[in-house]
């Protein structure tokens, strides 16, 4: 990395932590049997950061966001906002819910379909008593691009397009002026051409509100997009995480780089073989290595840590801006 | 030999307020053993186009032109002939495997069907023939015992297409196979498609909004806008170097990761696809269209040669045409 990109980066990332898991476990009880969903993950999202949240479905990603919504309590460990640990009490959990919104994916499921697009924006500021709601609704509504916002105030969601949809979705999100957006797959459900347009308004939301945006997503194209950085999730776990640019163009852990093997155009494609496995038998030593094409190849023994690799459990990472992996290999091959 | 052509294909559909023309004059030609992918956004048309090839639309749709599957005229087929066709010579994989399956009756069950139905084997027979599809869809034997829940989203498309398999069609129509499945998965299934389409010489139409995806996969790309196609040609073409403007947004849209020109710059195209009962005048994508003249809100487009085996329709391609 150079000199100008390393100073960059540091600029982007150098807001004070906002939003922060640490060590977090989050532990369902699955047909009889402990399912570790989130099983033990440091994450910060600093002031006017966005960062992508990447993995499969199964991996715990959106367990994760919802525990740092407070919508599900952690069986251990701490959500952190603005220095202090979150309380769950229900008058500290609304006041919360203030500064920290969800965007859902798949606006047609999550807007009622026999609520005006005012209602909907409206239904945040009504909840906490906000004075001048009709102000609230067209600034949220015109911030998200629908403009001018009292032509919307009375059309219902089907007279609307699909990317007005999410407009109207994440005016919802805004209306309460919050500091923080999580976004769980904010355009797996919306059209090609419309995908950019709304991934552009969630950076130009940071640019002029300075908010701080925690994406979850399966999709590395939008990570490349939007994202200051990225941290991939494997099964309950961060197994690697740091700026986009380092992580997505020199990925370390083969699971980061299995997954970026398989966009098109890679060259060389890794195909793991098996869905991701059950977060209520999470193998022992490094929990990858079962599907890991490093171990499988040999190159793992090559430098003497495959025994290891299936024996020895790896230690959390750390919640540090700088690149890093959880993996025996690149510990030792770099 | 051509498995499918399609003559200047419409179809209409009739609804209280009017007709809307959800696909217009569509001429395509599918060689054997090739791989057309058609790409669109939602509303381009390009799924009813692929239910009207094995004429699975509704009653109140009406569809024009010729569709000729091996020489014959799909439109024309008597009820009993269009039955024998459908599994037999072409079958279809849909989108959401999740909902194509039968949640109470085995997988085994469900794949042996059409083969059972259409009379091409015994029970004994059949079973044998589950196992092996099975297998050519990398899934073990006894999952013909399991039900539809008790397999992920991923074996779930995968049973799906050993069900389109089971006749040994010829073609394949495989509507957004991948939609809705993550990364890995949909590489696991995109694989399988391609290795199918190589090893067994079957003619495929791939269907999505992805058009890296289609690239992937088909060796030609059609590109549909408010149900015409704008453009055509050799995928990889189409893909890194788009003729016509729309192609380029939806070729943008999926950022090539490690692209210095997309790093924190999504692009996307402004605008709505437009209302099929308001189709602007002259081209239908000049509203949203960033390079738009005057002269496109009243003329009317057509397909263009746009190079060898390329076609678009955009004026700025048949310019170009004129003065070479």
């Amino acid at each position: 990395m150079t000199e100008t990109q390393a100073t960059k980066e540091k600029v982007s990332t150098a807001g004070a932590s906002l939003l922060e898991a640490r060590d977090l476990h989050v532990e369902f009880v699955a047909r009889g049997r402990r399912a570790r969903a989130v099983d033990g993950v440091n994450l910060s999202v600093g002031e006017g950061e966005i960062v992508a949240l990447v993995g499969e479905s199964g991996c715990g990603k959106t367990t994760l966001a919802r525990t740092l919504l407070g919508l599900e309590r952690p069986t251990s460990g701490e959500v952190r906002y603005g220095g202090a640990a979150l309380d769950y009490g229900s008058k500290a959990l609304k006041a919360y819910r203030r500064q920290v919104q969800l965007v859902l994916q798949d606006p047609t499921g999550s807007l009622n379909p026999r609520h005006t697009v005012y209602e909907a924006v409206a239904e945040g500021p009504r909840i906490h008593g906000l004075a001048d709601e009709e102000s609230a609704v067209a600034s949220a509504l015109s911030r998200a691009g629908l403009r001018p916002p009292e032509r919307f105030f009375l059309r219902y969601p089907h007279e609307l397009s699909g990317g007005q949809r999410q407009r109207v979705v994440i005016a919802g999100a805004l209306a309460l002026d919050p500091q923080v957006l999580v976004a769980d797959e904010p355009v797996a459900s919306l059209d090609a051409s419309v995908r950019g347009e709304i991934l552009a308004l969630m950076l130009k939301l940071r640019e002029e509100l300075g908010l701080s945006a925690l994406v979850v997503t399966h999709d590395l194209g939008l990570a490349w997009n939007i994202a200051d950085r990225v941290a991939v999730m494997y099964l309950g776990r961060i197994v690697e995480s740091g700026p986009v640019e380092q992580v997505l163009t020199a990925p370390r852990h083969p699971y980061t780089q299995a997954l970026m093997s398989v966009l098109p155009e890679s060259p060389e494609r890794v195909v793991l073989t098996g869905e991701p496995p059950d977060p209520t038998r999470i193998p022992g030593g490094c929990r990858f290595h079962a599907r890991c094409q490093i171990l499988a190849s040999g190159k793992a023994a090559e430098v003497g840590v495959d025994g290891k690799c299936r024996s020895e459990l790896l230690d959390i990472l750390p919640a540090v801006p700088v690149a890093q992996a959880a993996c025996h290999y690149a510990d030792v091959a770099g | 030999m051509s498995v499918l052509e399609l003559d200047d294909v419409s179809v209409t559909y009739r609804i209280a307020s009017g007709e809307v023309p959800a696909v217009r004059g569509v001429s395509l030609t599918l060689d054997s053993g090739a791989a057309l992918g058609v790409a669109g956004e939602s509303g381009s048309g390009k799924s009813t186009l692929a239910m009207a090839l094995l004429r699975l639309l509704p009653r109140d749709a009406r569809v024009d032109g010729r569709i000729l599957l091996d020489g014959e005229d799909v439109l024309t087929m008597k009820w009993g002939r269009m039955r024998a066709v459908r599994w037999a010579e072409a079958s279809i994989v849909f989108q959401g495997a999740q909902h194509g399956l039968n949640p109470v009756r085995k997988i085994g069950d469900q794949i042996a069907e059409p083969l059972l139905v259409h009379g091409l084997a015994r029970p004994e027979a059949a079973r044998k023939r589950v196992a092996e599809l099975l297998d050519q869809v990398g899934l073990p034997a006894w999952r013909a015992r399991s039900y539809p829940h008790e397999l992920s989203g991923g074996q779930r498309q995968r049973v799906m297409i050993a069900m389109a398999l089971a006749c040994s069609p010829r073609l394949i129509i495989a509507d957004e196979p991948t939609t809705a499945l993550d990364v890995m998965v949909q590489a696991q299934v995109l694989t399988l498609i391609k290795d199918l389409v190589a090893e067994h010489g079957i003619s495929l139409i791939m269907i999505s909004h992805d058009l890296s995806v289609l690239a992937d996969v088909c060796d030609r790309l059609a590109v549909m806008y408010a149900g015409r196609i704008v453009e055509q040609g050799p995928s990889g073409e189409v893909f890194h170097d788009a003729r016509h403007p729309y192609s380029k947004a939806l070729a943008a849209a999926f950022p090539t990761v490690g692209d210095p020109a997309a790093r924190l710059a999504p692009r996307g195209l402004g605008g709505d696809p437009p209302d099929p009962m308001r189709l602007p005048t002259g081209c239908s994508f000049h509203p949203r269209c960033p390079v738009a003249l005057d002269e496109c809100a009243t003329l009317d487009v057509e397909l263009w040669s746009a190079g060898e085996r390329r076609t678009a329709a955009c004026v700025h391609v048949r310019a170009k045409e004129e003065a070479s």
